[in-house]
């Protein structure tokens, strides 16, 4: 910029005259003299390193791996466009090329959505610095470290993973589960078990009769602590009434005697027992401490006793996160606590620069708040939520750490993305290099729009 | 992401992001609706902000527990048993050879890729918007076009790259790819801040025959502090927190804490007490930067959140 004699080109020490007749602004190249050259000679001084590094490192790459697309595994032989036909129908590289589908339409309009939400929310409370912080925080942490926080929420175990004791918390609130998972009869000849598990008297039992119903295979964790030493039931003494016993029919230790209440074997209480006629059930109970039973009410005649499946269904457990078939929706869903607040820190900064103005003029016309917000706000909003959308579409193609940590070893197949077989195929025991740099380069390919955008972007921006 | 950039990235502007949003602006009839709907509001916030918090607390409560205990309970079992909780995993985490070299790793290659991208990236933009040279305007077009390139286009090249020269699996590899992938953000936003410094600022110096690198270090540099602030945040917590480019690219010697704590993960049920601690220690650093310099985190964040 400064017209400045010719001489002392050198090093960064040097003195500069001013310019006397300097009036471009920083983008105007001026007329070309020879101080140009010095000028150039100096800028290539401030430039050389990151342009040597960019150029190495960024661009090189880029070729070599066009062209290394090209050729087989080991690099000898010239494949043409063959490593590019497997990506679309090698097994495994087609599920990641699925999944990672399903990850760029999900993930990023989930989050922006969710960042919208967040964002249009806060706008009504007091602490908005401390929700946002919150929110915002896993950005700044490893994706390891979330996938390693996601592993522990996951646990399918119900007792050690947060997700399914939440889940197991809410269906048992609802559905309260079973007591005695597993117990079938002891007598099947008397008691046959259906597939369901539903017991049922083999004879129809008559009222005032005594009945008793031995089962097995009951944990004896699942024995309630209150169970007391089972005792034979007492006669109803009624002809509207049938009594029983059920009880674990086990002896610690052996000796007991089978479908016989022995000393040491304990009640099964709060059995549910039905009484069935026709189909009907028309009286039922629960077992007491003890186990025993008597279902009342009964006009006198036969029926069916029966213990319902409910009984001894296995209790909920919650569903498999990182089975094959949730593997990508629980790692999409760690995905979203991580980048929802990035998303809404961007929004909330777009919604602060809606002018005022237009949001009153628009109240002032009597304009309801939904429609203030869907007239007004979406409307100007727009270009930013198309650039959250956008930045997070790229960043999802790219996903490879979440994946690689959350999904374990056996299911790391069916959670696969691009990038995590990339890395697989060229590094992590595949040893195929050609395919390796054809993902590489097909993942560069889908982001040239974006580049695009950006350079647009840039050059309206001057 | 470059395509995010407001104006200009890092100027004081749009740092209130995470601090506030307008003053409540409404009329009477909005403010009804609002007084009916704010605590409802508020629970749902609320829940959400737990929701938030609660898988990390979560983390941290694992990492003070026994093993045997978070091998046959969840964490929240701490609260009707407090004594469980124990500093014995970090304990062991300190007596942990390769934790502590992994760490040192970490910081070996965290700290030199940040100060190398601050440094080549600042000389570069102070060039492209305050001299005058052919190309200038392609090269800037260039650095903004790579800011999406995804490294894998760049792995099997740089690795065999690396290996031919010999350093393939260690630190000063893994600095290297790391500082080339950081340049084209680091001139994105830089360039843009310098070229919004007063021109009559180095008009100023340069008629008081200040050199070129003067001017850089004396002016442009203690002016842009709020740009390279953001950028050197940033770029620390990229690389911190990398798995990726260091899994390819060092060696067991070299290996940084992410990518041993990996490799723990193929063990994940009998390794929980190292994993959670670890994983608190390797998030701990990132969160600390994060609370200090939320403000610039979120303009580099906002400026791009290209990776």
């Amino acid at each position: 910029m400064s017209t400045t004699p010719p001489m002392v080109a050198q090093s960064g020490g040097r003195d500069d005259v001013p310019a006397a007749t300097d009036s471009t602004d920083g983008s105007i190249p001026t007329n070309p003299t020879s101080h140009d050259r010095k000028g150039t000679w100096l800028a290539a001084v401030f430039l050389a390193p990151a342009l040597l590094l960019l150029l190495v490192m960024v661009l090189y790459p880029i070729v070599f791996s066009l062209v290394r697309s090209l050729y087989d595994a080991p690099g000898s032989s010239f494949l043409g466009f063959g490593n590019y036909v497997s990506l679309f129908t090698d097994g495994n590289t087609l599920t990641a090329l699925k999944n990672n589908v399903i990850w760029m339409v999900v993930a990023p309009t989930l989050v922006t959505a969710l960042g919208l939400m967040f964002a249009v929310l806060t706008e009504r409370i007091s602490w908005v610095t401390v929700f946002k912080t919150l929110v915002f925080m896993p950005m700044a942490v490893s994706f390891l470290a979330s996938g390693v926080i996601f592993r522990l929420v996951y646990d399918e175990e119900p007792d050690r993973g947060l997700a399914n004791a939440m889940l197991v918390a809410v269906h048992d609130t609802f559905a309260p589960s079973s007591s005695y998972p597993g117990g079938r009869p002891g007598d099947p000849d008397a008691f046959p078990a259906a597939d369901d598990g539903t017991i049922t008297s083999a004879e129809s039992v008559s009222t005032g009769s005594t009945v008793p119903i031995p089962l097995l295979a009951v944990s004896p964790d699942d024995v309630p602590a209150v169970a007391t030493v089972a005792e034979e039931a007492t006669e109803p003494g009624s002809d509207s009434a049938i009594s029983g016993t059920v009880w674990l029919d086990f002896t610690l230790g052996g000796g007991g005697e089978p479908d016989v209440v022995d000393e040491t074997e304990k009640g099964l209480p709060g059995m549910e027992v039905e009484a069935v006629q026709d189909g009907k059930v028309v009286g039922s109970t629960t077992t007491s401490a003890n186990g025993t039973f008597t279902v009342s009410g009964l006009a006198p005649g036969d029926y069916e006793l029966r213990l319902p499946a409910a009984n001894f269904a296995a209790p909920f457990n919650g569903v498999t996160w990182l089975g094959p078939n949730l593997i990508t929706p629980a790692i999409i869903a760690a995905y979203i606590w991580i980048y929802a607040g990035f998303a809404m820190v961007l929004i909330a900064a777009g919604m602060a620069a809606i002018p005022r103005d237009a949001l009153e003029a628009a109240r002032m016309d009597g304009a309801t708040e939904w429609q203030v917000f869907r007239r007004v706000t979406m409307p100007l909003l727009a270009p930013v939520l198309v650039v959250v959308f956008v930045t997070l579409v790229i960043n999802v193609l790219k996903v490879f750490d979440l994946v690689f940590i959350i999904a374990p070893g056996s299911v790391q197949p069916d959670a696969n993305v691009l990038a995590l077989q990339m890395w697989k195929v060229s590094f992590g025991g595949g040893q195929d290099q050609g395919l390796g740099s054809a993902i590489g380069v097909f993942l560069l390919l889908l982001v040239i729009p974006a580049m695009v955008f950006n350079i647009r972007r840039f050059k309206k921006e001057q | 992401m470059a395509t995010i950039a407001p104006e200009r990235p890092a100027a004081p502007a749009p740092a209130e992001a995470t601090t506030t949003t307008g003053a409540p602006r409404r009329n009477m009839a909005s403010k009804v609706v609002a007084a009916v709907g704010r605590p409802l509001v508020q629970v749902m916030l609320a829940l959400i902000a737990l929701f938030w918090l609660v898988p990390t607390f979560g983390l941290l409560v694992a990492s003070l527990r026994p093993e045997s205990d978070n091998a046959s309970s969840g964490w929240w079992k701490v609260f009707t048993a407090p004594s469980q909780l124990t500093l014995d995993n970090y304990q062991t985490l300190l007596e942990n050879n390769d934790i502590v070299q992994s760490f040192t790793n970490t910081v070996l290659i965290t700290v030199p890729s940040t100060l190398l991208v601050i440094i080549i990236g600042s000389m570069a933009s102070y060039a492209l918007a305050w001299m005058e040279f052919p190309f200038r305007d392609w090269i800037f077009i260039a650095a903004i076009g790579m800011l999406v390139v995804p490294i894998q286009v760049a792995l099997i090249p740089i690795a065999s790259l690396f290996g031919d020269i010999g350093i393939f699996g260690s630190i000063v590899g893994v600095v290297l790819f790391h500082v080339a992938f950081g340049l084209p953000f680091a001139i994105f936003l830089l360039r843009n801040f310098f070229a919004g410094i007063p021109r009559d600022l180095l008009e100023a110096a340069r008629m008081d025959g200040a050199s070129e690198w003067y001017i850089f270090t004396r002016v442009i540099i203690p002016l842009g502090l709020p740009a390279i602030a953001s950028l050197g945040i940033f770029q620390f917590l990229w690389v911190w927190n990398d798995l990726l480019v260091a899994l390819i690219f060092t060696g067991p010697d070299s290996q940084p804490l992410t990518v041993y704590l990996a490799s723990q993960t193929r063990q994940f049920g009998s390794s929980i007490d190292l994993l959670a601690s670890g994983s608190f220690i390797s998030l701990i650093v990132p969160l600390v930067v994060f609370f200090s310099f939320q403000r610039f985190f979120v303009q580099g964040v906002m400026a791009g959140s290209v990776k």
